[in-house]
């Protein structure tokens, strides 16, 4: 173990690092949903095959989901500087990088809500729409609550992947574990440091994981008990 | 009272335009139990949701209470929607609600006060034999009782119309039977109108008032149902009545004989006093023949004697009986 490992920890750099990757992870992923969340339920609801079909639109969004999907994050990150510095007032830190991570997480989450709306069982809204129900209360009362379990699972598998996209705030002078092994561990030729974040990290994510899909599986009512 | 008036369903595909329901005609009385039967690929599940507009009819009429459901709004169509419950094949149950909560659901959209929806839920709940379910889940209920939640959260709207989708297709013939008798209960004690959907010929049996058969997209039959089993005119009803068709022939010797049951002829035991009659004994080769109302249909496949004298006797007795006969 390197000198320097045990001095980032004792001035508690890497306690640090685990929070800031968690804390950008969170803040982004939860905004993310904010905006994914009604994206997803839109990509669903006016599909050909959904309940109130607006195929223009629904064309329109999944042409602009998909070209922001196949943008590499790292470009996404450098052509949204300026975005940054419009909606945070700075391109800069943290606070800048949980905007690319948004900017990224939107579409990919709102495939993935669509995707989990997609599987609620199509007699079960046709129920609903036989007894009366409204578009909107089929989303609130019907489509998301039934597809709550699959949410949940899709929840995980984003948070994962923001967490990935995450490591990269170094370059734009954020925290986190990512900034720590490159700064810190790989610049200066200590790999034990390199080593250690990415321990780190996959104890963070391992924790996400298990964690997330206890709650999923508690929550989903098909299963008996 | 549901009135179909002139109603006719045409699908767009790529391949040209599919007619599923033809100038279809049917006016379904309060209080009635109303049975639509048909092989499947018929219509009948097009028809019945034409009936609450799940499907829109291409051209022609659904009026429900005066009300012409093609002229509403959505709102008031959703309102209209609220008054006819609907129970499907598959029951279509919400997985992540219990049973109480899923009776309460339709209330919940009506915009029924909570404390009295549940109180609601589960008078309707003891009504279907369920009361000690209401807090399971539908995975942890047998296909009957999923049925039965089925039916109480169709009614829970206080609906004064029952859709019935092929509801008693996917159960076994004593969950059938039970599901079946509900129903005939809750059309006598609620005055609840139903419509019943099936291919069986045991469910518009054992509780329509009326039926109407289906075939090819139109009404081939309409009426009483004893009236349109006692005497079928078209074929489809003929076939439904007997699903086989005409029994093959198997064995090659001796002469054969096809007496036809067609409900006139069931109350006497017709084998029996033919062979006391002719004191000729006879082979029965194959037999297909079921009870509807007292009265006897199907066909029995006999194989005779082989000396001419006992034949003679026996086609003489079948003639002086106005027994429907072939020789085969």
């Amino acid at each position: 173990m390197s000198e320097e490992l045990i001095q980032l920890w004792d001035k508690g750099v890497l306690l640090q690092g685990i929070w800031e990757t968690i804390y950008l992870t969170f803040v982004s992923s939860f905004v993310a949903y904010v905006f994914g969340l009604p994206l997803g339920v839109l990509l669903t609801v006016t599909d050909k095959d959904g309940i109130h079909p607006v195929i223009w639109l629904n064309k329109i969004i999944g042409v602009i989901v998909n070209i922001f999907r196949s943008i590499p994050f790292v470009i996404l990150m450098v052509a949204c500087l300026p975005v940054a510095k419009l909606v945070v007032g700075t391109s800069l830190g943290n606070k800048a990088m949980i905007v690319m991570l948004v900017i990224a997480a939107v579409p990919y989450v709102a495939r993935m809500t669509e995707s989990s709306l997609k599987e609620v069982d199509k007699g079960v809204i046709e129920a609903a729409q036989a007894m009366g129900s409204s578009t909107f209360k089929i989303i609130y009362k019907v489509l998301i609550p039934e597809a709550k379990p699959s949410l949940m699972i899709g929840a995980v598998i984003s948070l994962v992947t923001i967490l990935g996209y995450s490591a990269m705030a170094g370059t734009i002078g954020g925290g986190g574990l990512g900034m720590i092994a490159i700064s810190f561990g790989y610049q200066r030729f200590k790999y034990d440091i390199v080593w250690i974040c990415v321990l780190l990290t996959v104890i963070v994510v391992q924790l996400i994981q298990e964690f997330g899909m206890l709650i999923a599986r508690k929550s989903d009512k098909r299963i008996n008990k | 009272m549901i009135e179909i008036k002139n109603l006719t369903k045409t699908y767009r595909t790529a391949k040209g335009s599919i007619t599923a329901l033809k100038d279809i005609d049917i006016k379904i009385e309060d209080g009635e139990i109303f049975g639509i039967i048909g092989l499947s690929g018929a219509g009948k599940s097009t028809l019945v949701r034409c009936i609450n507009y799940l499907e829109r009819p291409t051209s022609g009429q659904v009026i429900i209470d005066g009300k012409e459901l093609g002229k509403l709004t959505n709102r008031e169509l959703l309102k209209t929607r609220q008054n006819i419950g609907m129970v499907f094949q598959g029951f279509n149950l919400l997985a992540q609600r219990n049973v109480i909560k899923n009776i309460c659901y339709p209330l919940e959209i009506a915009g029924v006060k909570k404390a009295d929806a549940l109180k609601g839920a589960e008078d309707l709940l003891e009504l279907v034999g369920l009361s000690d379910k209401a807090k399971a889940y539908p995975s942890q209920l047998s296909g009957g009782q999923k049925q039965r939640v089925a039916i109480a959260r169709a009614l829970a709207a206080k609906t004064k119309y029952l859709l019935c989708d092929e509801a008693t297709s996917a159960l076994d013939p004593d969950t059938t039977r039970s599901v079946l008798e509900l129903l005939k209960k809750i059309n006598r004690t609620l005055g609840v109108t139903i419509v019943v959907i099936t291919h069986e010929m045991k469910v518009i049996d054992s509780i329509c008032d009326r039926v109407a058969v289906l075939d090819n997209s139109t009404v081939a039959e309409i009426g009483e149902v004893r009236a349109v089993f006692s005497n079928p005119r078209s074929d489809i009803a003929k076939k439904l009545i007997m699903p086989q068709g005409e029994l093959p022939v198997t064995s090659e010797n001796g002469k054969k004989i096809r007496i036809i049951y067609n409900g006139n002829n069931s109350s006497e035991s017709l084998l029996s006093n033919m062979i006391l009659t002719c004191s000729t004994p006879v082979n029965i080769l194959h037999a297909d023949t079921k009870d509807i109302d007292g009265k006897a249909y199907g066909q029995i496949l006999i194989q005779l004697p082989e000396d001419e004298s006992s034949e003679r006797k026996i086609t003489a007795y079948l003639d002086a009986n106005n027994v429907t006969y072939s020789q085969v």
